[in-house]
């Protein structure tokens, strides 16, 4: 399992990587942690022309704190949000969700950008930036423009992203005063990709739940409070709108139960660390 | 901005196991690939080339990295470690290696070598974990024979004679 053969550009600016993404006809591709493009491009699911390797662009490699959101620029690994002291303070849903996040070897090259662009459909971080209602930097030789969550992941491994559009940074909202946030999900080994993922952010008077792994991209559903036994019937509403599929891992009637359970689950723990 | 052509074979240098080291890779060529068949690095094992079962873990500037998922040639400049480094010069095996035979942790041993990698990384990091944590970093490897219990007692036992300042009796 080899890739097949690709020109290889070691970028050394935003604007040398957008110029070559850019090039008509160029079939580019950017590669950060390659932690899921290299294993595609071995199994040659995915081609290129040209790999533009934006590791080395320092301007890239960040996390800056503004008034109510954290971006993380693009060559910024999973284990650097991970180390990064205010984690569980600030943005505790990420805290809970990212030792759920591939492995300690993964984190390691992986980006935070890499799988928000990659858009897998069970992947935790998609999950976390749609539930928290974040933002993706995108920008080309000519244009930035910014996409809510929702409106940049499309469907399963399909973005919003033009040809010769690159991420370059992903913007997570803060904790909010009064918000709860809790998340869990079930795999069949601590790592590997989430059967079912869920993510819900509470406060006094609204419950917001996102639900990964089941529909084609993350989908998050928000309540006001609902009375007890309104929480089951929403859940049940939600998880049968969701759908859900067979594959060897689970039947579309364990991932639509997952959603039942898990959702409930992660609703009261939010609930009770709402701070 | 340079630019590596997909026909070329490109000089890749850096530094493997302390010392400075030169072959020749076309940009597709794995690291994992660079390391067994251009510098005949036979401790680097290849498992199932898509970033699974952790075999070919190397370490990276430190830190502990699929090579099947990195290309050669971004290694260039680099620092790189392999099992094929941890023994001292008399080919006396270090404290890891040692537990690992103590403690039966491998037997036909051929996750082992990236195993030790990623135990290498982390315990540099975390010099004293929990159970739950080493069973956590090591959920990134496949073992298909000994199972797991041996590596955790023999990571487990490093933990506590690095934390004495010192190495277990034999």
């Amino acid at each position: 399992m080899k890739p097949r053969a690709f020109d290889f550009v070691r970028a050394e600016s935003v604007d040398e990587a957008l110029a070559t993404l850019a090039a008509p006809g160029s079939q580019a591709r950017i590669l950060a942690g390659g932690q899921s493009q290299v294993a595609m491009l071995n199994l040659r699911l995915v081609e290129a022309e040209i790999l533009i390797d934006i590791n080395g662009i320092d301007e890239l490699r960040y996390l800056r704190v503004s008034a109510d959101t954290l971006e993380v620029g693009a060559a910024t690994t999973q284990a650097e949000l991970m180390d990064w002291p205010d984690l569980a303070e600030r943005l505790p849903l990420l805290h809970a969700a990212m030792p759920h996040l591939g492995h300690f070897q993964t984190r390691n090259q992986g980006t935070v950008c890499g799988s928000i662009a990659h858009a897998d459909p069970s992947s935790e971080l998609p999950l976390c930036l749609a539930t928290l209602g974040g933002h993706v930097v995108l920008r080309s030789a000519r244009v930035e423009r910014v996409l809510d969550a929702g409106d940049f992941q499309l469907g399963m491994l399909s973005t919003a992203r033009r040809d010769d559009e690159m991420v370059t940074a992903v913007r997570f909202p803060l904790r909010r005063p009064g918000a709860g946030y809790a998340f869990d999900e079930l795999a069949l080994r601590k790592g590997d990709f989430a059967v079912v993922s869920v993510a819900a952010v509470a406060t006094d008077s609204h419950i917001r739940l996102g639900v990964g792994g089941v529909a084609d991209r993350p989908t998050v559903r928000d309540w006001d409070q609902l009375a007890d036994g309104g929480l089951d019937d929403a859940l049940n509403t939600f998880a049968w709108e969701l759908g859900g599929y067979n594959d060897i891992h689970a039947s579309a009637r364990y991932r639509r139960d997952l959603v039942r359970r898990l959702g409930r689950r992660v609703i009261e723990e939010a609930r009770s660390c709402r701070a | 901005m340079p630019r590596l052509n997909r026909d070329t074979r490109h000089p890749v240098s850096f530094e493997l196991d302390s010392q400075p080291v030169t072959g020749h890779a076309e940009p597709r060529m794995l690291l994992s690939d660079f390391l067994r068949e251009e510098l005949a690095i036979n401790a680097v094992h290849v498992g199932c080339e898509h970033g699974v079962c952790g075999a070919c873990t190397v370490r990276l500037d430190g830190k502990a990295v699929r090579a099947c998922l990195t290309f050669a040639v971004q290694a260039e400049g680099r620092r790189v470690d392999t099992a094929a480094g941890l023994a001292d010069e008399n080919n006396e095996l270090n404290d890891l290696q040692k537990a690992f035979r103590r403690h039966h942790a491998l037997q036909c041993g051929y996750c082992t070598p990236g195993i030790l990698m990623s135990v290498s990384d982390f315990l540099d990091r975390n010099s004293d974990p929990t159970e739950q944590e080493i069973r956590d970093m090591l959920s990134g490897h496949l073992c298909r024979c000994t199972g797991y219990t041996g590596m955790v007692r023999a990571i487990l036992d490093v933990v506590a004679e690095r934390a004495r300042g010192g190495a277990a009796a034999e």
